[in-house]
This record gives structure tokens, C-alpha cells and sequence, in this order.
């Protein structure tokens, strides 16, 4: 990576580096938050799903009428 | 972009924010006009899934117009001196667009009954993604230019290599969008599928009432 770097042109920033780099930085943030809020819900669906498959287990062991339920809607 | 695009004589340096700024704009308009087709074909089928498309898709639109118009905001400040310029045709139209679609989402907050809430919303999105070409066309009517023309509907001003790596710059963006609007739809109906799980299984009194809510249900 290193060697990369140095082997790469200089490049000429002058005053206008500092607005060039914060216009990539302010679209990376960008989809950083989208992906951080999308991590998120991701982590609230994957909750959800444990907390279904709980309640299915205990509805069926409680002899409920979740088995056929089940079936019926996985058919 | 940084190394195999010239730098641009004029410009120089700054010039560089169009390979990400130009991108965003572009794609955002598309993807208003994405979510304004989507919405024909709810109207059209009364499909709910093709409203939760458009949904999606205008709110992902929100999102590159907000990056498009920061970066832009950036550019103007290092290429004039002014972070936004209110006697630009195109910066202001532009903003009035973004502004437009953003009342999209309290549109739809507003109505309760989820079947008027797509419908009403469908309508607007028509309507909204019909004023962007519109919008186009008198930007392009308009003489008082300040901000640059790179690309026009008939050539793009730019060297080739400064083309390519502009065009590559759109598709990247455009594909990123694709990939966001799909990485959400995935989302939205995994969240549905296990509520409607939920309910075939455990009875509707298992389900937490979603409340109001600007996405669909």
C-alpha cells in the first residue's frame, strides 16, 4: 500500500484539497449513516425473528394450535 | 478520477467534486422519475407492492439529492467564494425539486388510511417526477448561466478521458443507488413477512400495532 502511494503522482491540492476532500467525506458519511441506520434495523428484524421462533416453540409446546397454523402457513 | 482524469484548466483541482457531485444530481432526478413510474403502475394495478417500490425509491432519491446538493454546496464555495448562490437557474430549480419530493414523506404521514395514503401519494409522485424534465427544459431556456454545462442532452463538453471517467462515475453512482433501493426493498419486506408471520401464527393480538407511518404497511 505504501509503495503504492509513493509511486502514485502528487497531486496538486493547492487551497481547493480541503473542499475536494470534504466532498467525498460528507458522500462516504452519507452512506455510512444510511448503512449504520440499515445495520440497525437489520438487528431489530433479526430480534424479531428470534422472539417469533420463541413463541412459536412455546405456543407448541403449550399444545396451541400453532402446528397446524404452521403448516397451513407454510403451504 | 484523482490520477488518470486531467485536471481541468480552468478549474484545476476543484473540478474533481463533479465526478461525485454531478453523479448524485443526475441520479437523484432519475430516481424521482424511477419512483414517479413506479407509482403509474400502482395506480394502474392497485398493487400495494409497486407503492412500497416507489416509496422506496423516492426516499432513496432524498438521500443522493441531500449528498448532491452538499457536495455542490462545497464546489460553490471553493470555485465562488459562496456556499449557495440564489441567482443560479440551476441550483434553485434543483432546490426546489429536492424540496419538492421532501414533502413527500409528511404527505404520506398525513393520511391515516393506508389505501389513500398510496394512492394520494402515487399521485403526487406522478405529478412530482413530470416537473423534472420540466424543470430541465426551462433551466436550459434560461441564459443567465453561471453555473458550468458538462454534460447537455445532445454532447457532453469534456476530453474523452475527463468523459470516461465522468461516465464511469455516473454508473457507479447509478448502481449504488440500484443496490440501496434493492438492500431496502429486502428490508421492508423481510419486516413485513415476519409480521404477517406473526399474525398466521400467534393471532393478531401477537402483533404490535404499527401506528402512523409514512412508509407503507
Amino acid at each position: 500500500m505504501s509503495l503504492l502511494i509513493a509511486s502514485a503522482p502528487a497531486l496538486p491540492l493547492g487551497t481547493s484539497g480541503k473542499y475536494v476532500a470534504a466532498a467525498y467525506i460528507v458522500f462516504v458519511v452519507l452512506i455510512l449513516v444510511y448503512v449504520a441506520i440499515m445495520a440497525t434495523r437489520a438487528q431489530r428484524l433479526e430480534r424479531e425473528l428470534d422472539e417469533l421462533r420463541r413463541d412459536v416453540e412455546a405456543a407448541k409446546a403449550a399444545g396451541g394450535p400453532v402446528a397446524d397454523r404452521e403448516t397451513e402457513a407454510v403451504l | 478520477m484523482f490520477f488518470y482524469a486531467p485536471l481541468d484548466t480552468g478549474q484545476g483541482f476543484v473540478q474533481k467534486i463533479f465526478y461525485i457531485h454531478v453523479p448524485l444530481a443526475i441520479v437523484s432526478l432519475g430516481g424521482f422519475i424511477f419512483g414517479g413510474l413506479l407509482a403509474i403502475a400502482y395506480l394502474r394495478t392497485g398493487d400495494r407492492a409497486w407503492d412500497l417500490r416507489s416509496y422506496v425509491a423516492i426516499h432513496m432519491a432524498l438521500i443522493f439529492g441531500v449528498g448532491g446538493l452538499l457536495t455542490g454546496s462545497i464546489w460553490a464555495k471553493a470555485s465562488w467564494g459562496h456556499w449557495w448562490v440564489w441567482n443560479e437557474p440551476t441550483l434553485v430549480s434543483y432546490l426546489i425539486v429536492l424540496l419538492l419530493f421532501a414533502t413527500y414523506q409528511p404527505l404520506r404521514f398525513s393520511i391515516e388510511d393506508p389505501e389513500r395514503q398510496a394512492r394520494y401519494a402515487s399521485v403526487f409522485a406522478v405529478t412530482a417526477a413530470a416537473f423534472v424534465p420540466l424543470n430541465y427544459l426551462a433551466v436550459s431556456l434560461a441564459t443567465a448561466y453561471v453555473h458550468p454545462r458538462v454534460l447537455t442532452l445532445t454532447s457532453a463538453n469534456l476530453p474523452p478521458s475527463m468523459g470516461l471517467v465522468f461516465l464511469v462515475s455516473i454508473i457507479g453512482i447509478a448502481l449504488l443507488y440500484v443496490t440501496l433501493w434493492k438492500f431496502e426493498m429486502a428490508a421492508k419486506n423481510a419486516r413485513s413477512q415476519v409480521r404477517r408471520l406473526r399474525r398466521t401464527l400467534l393471532g393478531d393480538d401477537a402483533v404490535r400495532p404499527v401506528g402512523r407511518s409514512a412508509a407503507p404497511s
